[in-house]
């Protein structure tokens, strides 16, 4: 196949990756999104094979590791449950920053199979795009590995910060660009390889400082380096396809980010460099000393107030995927519904520990998208609906983010749910959220306290109803 | 003056930069997980780098080590493709409207 030929092919699938995206503006178009993003894939696999031409034994070897890996991949995607797809995507990154930085490896080794050059007098230009592939490629594995572990909990969620962490990743970036400079004039494969190693390092270093309630901007932050990393790629393969997608990756990330952090009210600069929940906690102590009374109920008492209500609404939160009790709300919910309570439910747009988590989970549960609102479609809402049942949600309803400027969260847009006639709060505990911040909606009158596992509760709420 | 060929894969990928910009607001926030997986499986479009690298080696010499990173590299890029892809196939079937 002649290279124009197949450039124009790769062409088309980065169009399709495009209406692939395109889809998900809406659910209805959203399926047949992602069958244009396959297709797009199989025309760029399959052109890729005929452009290199060698059906030698070399090529079984392709299909082999091609079908272990799918067969990996189709084997998680079918057993994950949905709770875990923070995890899930934070494990897909770190194999697509593998994979890029496996793959300027190999083009670094043999630059004559990618018409690059020859070993030891690769072309200037594409020594710099490999670099910078392999870079971004290594920080974002280790960083999604680190991710991973924090949201898996085999790593502990809580920032971990040390003195001289900040000079140190200066210093590390630094010399990134200072090894990449080395390796361009020298094209020694020394230089090549400690840029790497260091590029790993940086990346856990990275990502370590980061608390885990603000997972949802690490997780969009990995994937807009993903987009990063192929793109790089790209431009040493030229190969339009991966440019294409590793530009609409990129942007998809960064954006995702930013409406995490204006969830938040933080800047990026202010999570990437870390921290969080740790220092906050002490300043709060004095403030929040006293034990100030709050009225607690059991199902019964739950049941009761819902029943007599007119209109629900339920806000989700980790809590609620943490417990697995996506399924008992929604038959909660049912029964409400049964009675001509009217139901919808409040997403906050940082509740979860992934953009968009809440929406999968009650999704996953059967409850219709077109009950399920964002923050600026329901908060009005709040002040003419009797009940507002919070289940493991706190941050994203306390009041302090208005009224007090003292508070590390001032500022960030909550869900009103002070103004509803009476609060329903399903909580394990009074502890504070991740932010380690009190909430002042616990105390007061119109709101009672549900301390059970959010699962357990709603069931028994159900039973009584 | 002839331009750099680089010019050109440059502007496409300035001019891309822009169209994700402006598909991704287009996103309703709902689909923003099945965002996320969907662009990760497409970035595994990667494997084209790692399918060119595994058939880099001659018949003698399948395996060296440019070939093995290669072969390494289409595992890796197919997982992802192959799992981003279809679990958004599976969170997208739950999106469903009220049934009357």
């Amino acid at each position: 196949m002649s290279a124009n030929l197949s450039a124009i092919f790769y062409l088309i699938s980065g169009v399709l990756f495009i209406l692939a995206l395109r889809g998900l503006s809406s659910p209805e178009t959203s399926r047949q999104g992602n069958l244009f993003g396959i297709l797009g894939m199989v025309i760029a696999i399959t052109v890729t094979f005929l452009s290199v031409g060698n059906f030698s034994s070399g090529f079984v070897y392709v299909l082999i590791f091609l079908t272990i890996g799918g067969l990996i991949g189709a084997f998680i995607a079918y057993k994950i449950p949905m709770t875990a797809m923070p995890e899930l995507v934070a494990g897909f990154h770190s194999l697509v920053g593998l994979a890029a930085v496996f793959v300027a490896i190999s083009a670094f080794l043999n630059p004559e199979a990618f018409n690059l050059g020859s070993s030891g007098n690769i072309k200037l230009g594409s020594l710099i795009e490999m670099s910078i592939g392999a870079a971004v490629g290594a920080v974002t594995f280790s960083g999604s590995i680190i991710a991973f572990l924090k949201l898996q909990g085999i790593m502990s969620g809580a920032p971990i910060t040390f003195k001289g962490q900040h000079p140190l990743n200066a210093l590390i970036l630094i010399s990134i660009i200072v090894l990449t400079y080395l390796l361009c004039s020298t094209q020694s494969a020394h230089f090549f390889w400690i840029m790497l190693a260091v590029s790993f390092l940086i990346g856990f270093l990275l990502i370590v400082p980061i608390g885990g309630a603000d997972m949802p901007v690490v997780i969009s932050m990995l994937n807009s380096y993903s987009g990063w990393a192929a793109a790089g790629i790209g431009f040493t393969l030229e190969n339009s396809a991966l440019i294409i997608t590793g530009a609409l990756v990129g942007s998809s990330g960064a954006i995702l980010s930013y409406i995490m952090c204006k969830g938040m009210n933080r800047s990026f600069f202010n999570v990437i460099m870390g921290g969080f929940g740790a220092a906050e906690q002490s300043g709060l102590s004095s403030g929040s000393k006293e034990q100030r009374p709050v009225k607690t109920g059991n199902a019964e008492d739950a049941a009761f107030l819902m029943k007599n209500a007119s209109s629900v609404i339920i806000v989700p939160g980790y809590g609620m995927a943490v417990a697995q009790a996506q399924h008992a709300l929604r038959e909660m919910v049912d029964t409400l519904k049964k009675n001509d309570i009217k139901v919808s439910y409040a997403i906050h747009p940082v509740a979860g520990r992934m953009p968009g988590h809440m929406n999968v989970l009650l999704a996953e549960a059967n409850v219709p998208y077109d009950e399920v609102f964002e923050l600026e479609e329901i908060n009005n809402d709040f002040a003419n609906a009797d009940v507002a049942f919070v289940i493991g949600a706190n941050d994203v309803t306390n009041p302090s983010a208005k009224t007090d400027p003292e508070s590390p969260i001032y500022g960030m847009p909550i869900l009103d749910v002070e103004k509803c006639k009476s609060v329903l709060f399903v909580k394990r505990s009074l502890s504070p959220g991740y932010a380690g911040i009190d909430n002042n909606l616990f105390y007061k009158e119109n709101t009672l306290m549900l301390f059970a596992d959010a699962k357990k509760m709603t069931e028994e709420i159900t039973k009584n109803l | 003056m002839e331009i750099d060929p680089f010019i050109f894969r440059l502007s496409i990928f300035i001019l891309s930069i822009f169209i994700g910009y402006y598909v991704v607001w287009s996103v309703t926030p709902s689909l923003h997980t099945p965002l996320m997986s969907v662009t990760n499986a497409i970035s595994s479009v990667i494997i084209v780098g790692a399918i060119i690298a595994g058939l880099a080696g001659n018949s003698e010499n399948i395996f060296n080590t440019s070939s093995i990173f290669g072969f390494l590299a289409i595992s890796l890029a197919a997982i992802n493709i192959f799992g981003g892809f279809l679990v958004t196939q599976r969170m997208l079937q739950m999106y469903k409207k009220k049934n009357k």
